[in-house]
């Protein structure tokens, strides 16, 4: 039974206290005593060998502390950043990885790489000595373009010398080829998925800090997972061993990926932090955001799908061309593979599918996870074609899509992924009735009145996240396994302190993991704490991204949670002088079988820690338990996005005049919570669709949008009114967690950009359009098309 | 060197001095203590430092320290009275209008500047209101429903 603060209530969440009253502590929040300040002196060139640095008259400036070069990294043995995801290329040869130094080594990559540091006493004092920093650059051609990179002459990388880091594929391919022959029909497209940059609201941030008096390092950082920070600042970079360094996250603003790597600069804080012999804070501005957090997206791809007689998906061919940015940023080899290829099947039942593609260095920012990290890129992908083979075969969009769908359970699919339940035809029925899809004729008639094109477009998305079985992702390359801990810490008064391994940055997890412990010990939601973010107070963890805090982060703890009842169960049976096996515990309390002896949850905790009443050498004294959890296999939530748009045939403008959600997240915990994730998502996805596009120069090789004024983000006008935008949910739990839950932090940002296009192209009448579908792009469209005079 | 400033933050007097050239956000920041306004940009692009100066919500970002002198400075660390939450705050909270929180301070103070002005705004007014403010995380429905409840509330 759901209590009012147990699993499957809307409980507020018990962390916004802090933050609506300004009172919330990032790391930008926080200062240590002496600190010094380090600012970073940045690439002003695309591409360049560096032939000197000089920094003697910057070191003689006011308030300089220290200044170090590549030079000092070399000499400290400081190691390079890693990429942990290793891919192999069909040929066989591993993935071609250029050397990553935390300071430039001889050569620059990109606008924004870090050629230098200054530590000194202010920010101002640190950013005028890096101004006097003389550098001599020799410029080098340089390509942005990931479709040019691997016939350009430019060579960013020795180790790759077409710049190619891994040619990957995944499916059958004589059986995808045999399906093509025999099509019906082929729908083909040619895609760009545009590269996007995350933009968490607060910008990252680092102190390092040195403790001479016991030779170990303190790093406050705004991570998603702070202990793989630890182990890979420990592991490659060799400053200090694990137990010798301590990572703090306190509260981060925001991460969607982008906080999820290992940077140059939270290294150099460390690293700096001894030289200085003070701690070492830096805080990057809006502009060093946009330059060298990891960016998002950025494939060029070739799509066919494969139809027979009688409609029905017969096979999938995809070739893409994926962006990795001028270095290979921690995961970045593993989001166009592994979480992209394996999720072309899309909700179909496909017979044959098969995917290449080619990973190539650019002269740009890293590529990495941002929010869906692959999945929306292979949505997009499967979802434009989809609707657009409807189209050309003249059938409703929707229920070409049913026809389709996969119906029995489990699914294996011909890449990789076996979907355990789901079903499609219920998200894909709901949606169609709350978004009265039936009569978007009389809607788009009434649009037409006012001199507006209105056009409807669906998008049915699945994702795999919940990530992932260790020994799987082993297989698969990964550097690490991805499982999750926890610690469940219940003290004597009954009160419990949960310790997990997972990172809450706006997820809502000190709400909902004690929304799970209350149900299993029937303690108020008030007396529960989750503690995380401290490698020192936390054993283990592997952080919060593709959607797994719940899925596994949870699973742990439930597990954890399982022994901590199952002890309990002891000492109340010595207690009450029964047999364990006699002891029921229910909605908080303990009680025998047969008897009317009862004990409150928090009496045995006390009598836990007395040890009066039971045999020591028998029971342990104390009530802690502690849990790894593995998951069994990824989470598949699935759903069905439709929007309604409406188009001004004379500015191109598009408003989204009515969005509607469905998806299976399964069992949802705070269904509150879920929809701020879902909206969220959606509004990613609706800026990746209209308005957010990340532009290098192609001549200049600079970013052209490095601000606000220049990467538009969506405000509040933007999104759809209140009553236009409709979530709802159907439910099959998954099999594979006691909770039945799946992730439901990326779905929105998975599904929402194909919904959008296909709305557009429905509404303008055109069969394809480039996102972002800015007002220009739009009207240029139409003009090509003749629709413009159409509606004239 | 620096200014000196005079000026009331939050009901209380404060005196200090600061480089000419000191924006208000690093003031309050760093001289005052006062964290909760955040800098997103820099640029008064995002509003998360927004705060209410003599009765006018501004980007602290892009006001000077020195232009505080003799005026009245409001920021979210004064929104509630005591232990009382301010009604936009309370309905931030009760309808998880936040997520991760970094520019949640910022929206308060837009709210609160926008219902003085207008008790009783539309929702598109709310929408406009709102718009010098960016968000990541919530897709801005919750937050709509919020003020529109707090406003509700404050109307009585």
């Amino acid at each position: 039974m759901a209590s009012a603060t147990g699993v499957g209530a809307s409980v507020r969440r018990k962390e916004d206290l802090r933050f609506i009253t300004g009172k919330g502590q990032y790391t930008d929040d926080i200062n240590l005593k002496d600190q010094a300040f380090a600012y970073f002196l940045r690439s002003p060139h695309p591409h360049a060998k560096i032939k000197s640095i000089n920094t003697a008259k910057a070191a003689k400036m006011a308030g300089v502390v220290g200044i170090y070069t590549s030079v000092d990294v070399a000499k400290d043995k400081i190691g390079g950043l890693i990429c942990g995801w290793g891919i192999t290329s069909k040929d066989g040869s591993a993935m071609k990885a250029g050397p990553h130094p935390i300071l430039a080594e001889g050569k620059v990559r990109y606008v924004g790489d870090h050629v230098a540091v200054v530590v000194a006493d202010t920010k101002e004092q640190a950013k005028a000595a890096a101004a006097a920093i003389q550098v001599s650059y020799e410029t080098l051609a340089h390509v942005v373009d990931a479709a040019k990179a691997m016939t350009s002459k430019v060579q960013v990388h020795d180790v790759a010398p077409d710049n190619r880091v891994f040619n990957w594929g995944l499916g059958n391919e004589a059986e995808t080829d045999a399906a093509f022959k025999r099509a019906a029909h082929v729908t083909k497209l040619d895609i760009i998925n545009n590269r996007l940059i995350p933009n968490a609201m607060e910008p990252r941030a680092a102190i390092g800090a040195y403790d001479a008096g016991t030779e170990s390092y303190t790093l406050y950082t705004t991570s998603q997972n702070p202990h793989v920070a630890r182990l890979v600042i420990s592991a490659f970079h060799g400053l200090a061993p694990e137990h010798k360094l301590r990572v703090i996250a306190p509260d981060v603003g925001g991460g969607f990926g982008s906080k999820i790597f290992i940077y140059a600069e939270e290294v150099v804080c460390v690293w700096a932090s001894k030289h200085a012999g003070r701690p070492v804070k830096w805080t990057g501005d809006r502009s060093e955001a946009f330059l060298a957090d990891a960016h998002g997206r950025d494939h060029v791809t070739k799509a066919e799908l494969a139809t027979d007689a009688n409609g029905k998906i017969i096979g999938l061919r995809v070739h893409t061309i994926a962006a990795m940015g001028a270095y290979l940023s921690t995961f970045s080899a593993a989001v166009p593979t592994y979480l992209y290829g394996t999720l072309l099947s899309g909700q179909y039942n496909i017979p044959a599918v098969y995917v290449t593609v080619d990973a190539v260095y650019t002269n740009t920012a890293p590529v990495d996870a941002y929010r869906g990290a692959g999945r929306p890129e292979a949505t997009y992908v499967v979802e434009r074609l989809v609707e657009t083979a409807a189209r050309e075969l003249r059938e409703d969009p929707a229920e070409f899509r049913r026809k389709n769908f996969v119906t029995q359970f489990p699914h294996q699919t011909p890449v990789i992924m076996c979907y355990d339940v789901g079903d499609y035809g219920a998200a894909l029925d709901k949606a169609l009735a709350m978004s009265d899809y039936k009569n978007f004729a009389s809607r788009k008639a009434e649009s037409a009145k006012n001199g507006k094109l209105r056009g409807v477009g669906l998008s049915a998305y699945i994702e795999a996240c919940g990530i992932a079985p260790s020994a799987a992702v082993g297989s698969l390359g990964a550097g690490v396994g991805l499982w999750e801990s926890a610690e469940v810490r219940v003290n004597p008064i009954g009160t419990v302190e949960i310790l997990t391994g997972s990172h809450s940055h706006g997820q809502g997890h000190e709400t909902t993991f004690a929304q799970l412990v209350s149900d299993r010990l029937g303690v108020d939601i008030n007396s529960v704490s989750i503690v995380h973010g401290d490698t020192d107070k936390v054993q283990m963890g592997m952080g919060t991204y593709g959607s797994r805090s719940g899925a596994v982060g949870m699973h742990a703890i439930s597990k954890a949670l399982d022994k901590v009842v199952a002890k309990a169960k002891k000492v109340a049976a010595a207690v009450m002088e029964a047999s364990a096996d006699d002891v029921v515990f229910q909605d908080g309390s303990f009680t025998v079988k047969g008897t009317d002896k009862k004990m409150a949850f928090g009496e045995v905790a006390l009598q836990s820690y007395l040890g009066h009443k039971f045999n020591s050498s028998e029971i342990e004294i104390g009530l802690k338990e502690s849990a790894f959890h593995d998951p069994a296999n990824f989470v598949f939530p699935a759903g069905v996005h439709i929007c309604e748009v409406e188009v001004d045939p004379d500015t191109g403008h598009t408003t989204i005049a009515a969005y509607t959600c469905v998806d299976d997240f399964g069992n949802l915990i705070n269904p509150m919570i879920v929809e701020g994730q879902v909206h969220g998502g959606i509004a990613q996805g609706i800026g990746q669709a209209l308005l957010e596009g990340c532009i290098y120069d192609e001549e200049s090789g600079q970013l052209l949008t490095g601000s606000f004024m220049d990467y538009a983000m969506p405000r509040a006008g933007y999104m759809p009114n209140l009553a236009d935008f409709k979530l709802g949910f159907t439910c099959t739990p998954c099999p594979t967690n006691p909770m039945g839950i799946k992730g439901c932090g990326e779905a929105g940002a998975i599904g929402s950009p194909p919904a959008v296009i296909n709305a557009i192209t429905n509404a303008i009448g055109v069969r394809e359009i480039s996102m972002p579908a800015t007002p220009l792009t739009v009207w240029n469209a139409m003009q090509a098309s003749g629709m413009k005079k159409a509606a004239e | 060197m620096g200014v000196h400033v005079r000026s009331t933050v939050n009901g209380d007097a404060v005196e200090f001095t600061c480089p000419e050239d000191e924006v208000l956000l690093d003031v309050l920041r760093n001289r005052l203590g006062l964290t909760g306004a955040k800098e997103g940009c820099g640029t008064g692009d995002c509003g998360a430092c927004s705060v209410i100066l003599d009765g006018r919500l501004v980007c602290s970002c892009l006001v000077l320290g020195a232009e505080m002198d003799g005026k009245v400075v409001e920021t979210i660390e004064g929104m509630a009275d005591g232990a009382k939450l301010h009604p936009l705050q309370q309905h931030f909270i009760d309808g998880a209008a936040l997520q991760c929180g970094v520019c949640t301070p910022g929206f308060l103070m837009a709210a609160d500047a926008l219902l003085r002005k207008n008790p009783d705004p539309t929702e598109e007014e709310i929408r406009f209101g709102l718009a010098g403010n960016l968000c990541r995380c919530t897709g801005y429905d919750k937050i709509v429903r919020a003020v529109q409840a707090a406003a509700k509330e404050m109307r009585g």
